[in-house]
């Protein structure tokens, strides 16, 4: 058979489809593999609810937000913001492994394969949000072990939104890892964007609380998408759709991967050789 | 006139009037060369030539370059997926993934291009088989020296049945008789599959008489043709000497 000639003819659709999957077989392996990658991922939220949130609760008291129906303990509060933390901390550590890999050279492979870069790159966003969801779920169940116990539609419908929160907070690596060209560069970005976001955000107090302490502060958080994120989560989990906060979360999603496809186009400097 | 007009086929590639320039300095300047079906173009220069930023613009992962550049007929800036799907790249630098196997790095590859699952799986084992390699096959990457990661490699590169593969000092590490191997190995292929091959080296002794030749310098293309017609033209009894008189 004579080179060049298509020797497993499949329509586009199915290869797109097969490099999507082994795209995100090889980041779930790979993130099985990372076995302290996978512990700290988990016991970081659980020290948050076991720890923090206990001590919290006596100074916080409970508290009565919607969609709550009734006021609810300081630890019920604080499970949203928990959740969007794992889908934020994973998006930013997936992209990490993306500057690995550009440094290491094994991006290349992916890079030159026979698919638009905007789907590649989207492959790779699907892969890290699928890793956050199937986390978020098990952080979910351990949370039972704190009578964190939503209704079971809640279960169901906070999969979309978990969906959303993904793909926004790993564009938004994908974003970083534009700027960020260096490996060590951005374990300290992560730190300069991680906290920032985390703490000026619903997730630990609810933005009436914020009101009352600065009005500047709650319009920062206000507008955070973290807090967008938060919130989606929140309503999700008791069966209610928050769609401004999602509609947010899109927009920002498709401002983060638009950057991303334009820092990884071939016409940036990306991979620009400095060799013989 | 009733004359039967012999098929045209097309370069494997073609490159016309190709620069590059990084940050603010070229790097590669008015390129041009053509590399035929079955044809073994070997890209020589020295450290800093410019061979891996053609590689580079060539596949994409470098640019903007101005110029034209077709694959096997197909424009890379237009139907940069139909033009990837032809090319097999071995880089200078190592590109396996040292956690996976051998044979699941290779697999990996496979699905990249969209292979069918149990296709590719036939396909990687009767590679690996023809490249001697198939009791590596389970290995994980790590755990292999660098003389079979790079054979791997050079399997992997051809694993879709490329029209061209291009080298990029792909030898880089490996033993005289494993360069001899994989040089002999793709020149076989070149004459029975009618595969192009372009290979970037700094070493002279790797450009075998049959080849043709593009020598680089500094961005610059200083040379190209064959071989002897390039030994030739400098007036120099060897191509090491005549290589030293183009580049000093």
């Amino acid at each position: 058979m004579a080179r060049g000639e298509p020797v497993n003819p499949s329509p586009e659709v199915a290869a797109r489809l097969r490099c999507m999957a082994a795209i995100v077989s090889r980041e779930v392996s790979r993130f099985i593999g990372q076995r302290a990658r996978l512990m700290a991922s988990i016991v970081r939220p659980l020290l948050w609810l076991a720890i923090f949130a206990a001590g919290f609760r006596a100074t916080v008291g409970l508290t009565n937000v919607p969609p709550y129906p009734a006021a609810v303990a300081y630890e019920v509060y604080i499970v949203p913001g928990l959740v969007a933390m794992i889908q934020l901390f994973n998006g930013l550590q997936s992209s990490l492994s993306l500057v690995y890999d550009r440094e290491m050279g094994t991006m290349k492979i992916l890079l030159i394969s026979p698919h638009p870069r905007w789907f590649l790159l989207a492959c790779k966003l699907v892969a890290g949000t699928v890793v956050s969801i199937l986390l978020v779920l098990v952080f979910l169940l351990a949370a039972r072990l704190w009578a964190i116990e939503p209704p079971p539609l809640g279960y169901l419908l906070v999969l979309p939104v978990l969906l959303v929160c993904g793909l926004t907070f790993g564009a938004l690596g994908l974003a970083l890892s534009v700027v960020v060209s260096r490996i060590e560069n951005f374990a300290g970005v992560m730190n300069f964007v991680i906290f920032p976001i985390f703490f000026a955000s619903s997730a630990l107090y609810p933005l009436a609380k914020i009101a009352e302490s600065s009005t500047a502060l709650h319009r920062i958080c206000a507008s955070n998408p973290f807090t967008h994120a938060v919130e989606a989560i929140r309503f999700a989990l008791y069966g209610r759709i928050d769609g401004e906060s999602l509609a947010v979360l899109l927009a920002f999603m498709a401002v983060f991967f638009a950057i991303a496809v334009w820092g990884y186009s071939p016409d940036r400097p990306l991979f620009n050789a400095r060799r013989g | 006139m009733n004359e039967k007009r012999a098929p045209r086929i097309n370069p494997a590639l073609l490159v016309e009037g190709l620069g590059h320039a990084y940050g603010g300095h070229p790097s590669l300047d008015d390129i041009g060369f053509v590399v035929q079906p079955g044809g073994f173009t070997a890209l020589l220069g020295l450290n800093g030539a410019g061979k891996t930023t053609l590689i580079s613009c060539l596949i994409r992962l470098a640019g903007p370059w101005r110029g034209r550049v077709r694959i096997c007929g197909v424009d890379p800036i237009v139907w940069p997926a139909r033009a990837m799907a032809k090319i097999g790249v071995v880089f200078q630098e190592p590109t396996l993934d040292l956690d996976m196997t051998m044979a699941q790095n290779l697999g990996h590859h496979a699905a990249l291009h969209g292979l069918s699952r149990a296709f590719a799986k036939a396909r990687v084992e009767a590679d690996l088989v023809s490249h001697g390699l198939a009791r590596y096959a389970d290995r994980k990457v790590r755990d292999l020296s660098f003389g079979i990661r790079r054979r791997a490699e050079v399997a992997r590169a051809l694993l879709h049945r490329p029209s061209l593969v291009m080298m990029d000092e792909a030898t880089a590490g490996l033993d005289v008789p494993s360069r001899r191997a994989l040089g002999n190995n793709l020149r076989r292929m070149c004459r029975h599959d009618g595969l192009a091959v372009l290979w970037a080296t700094h070493a002279v002794d790797e450009v075998h008489v049959s080849h043709r030749l593009v020598v680089l310098h500094e961005g610059r293309q200083l040379a190209t043709g064959k071989v002897g017609d390039v030994i030739k033209r400098t007036g120099r009894g060897s191509l090491r000497a005549a290589f030293s008189a183009l580049t000093s």
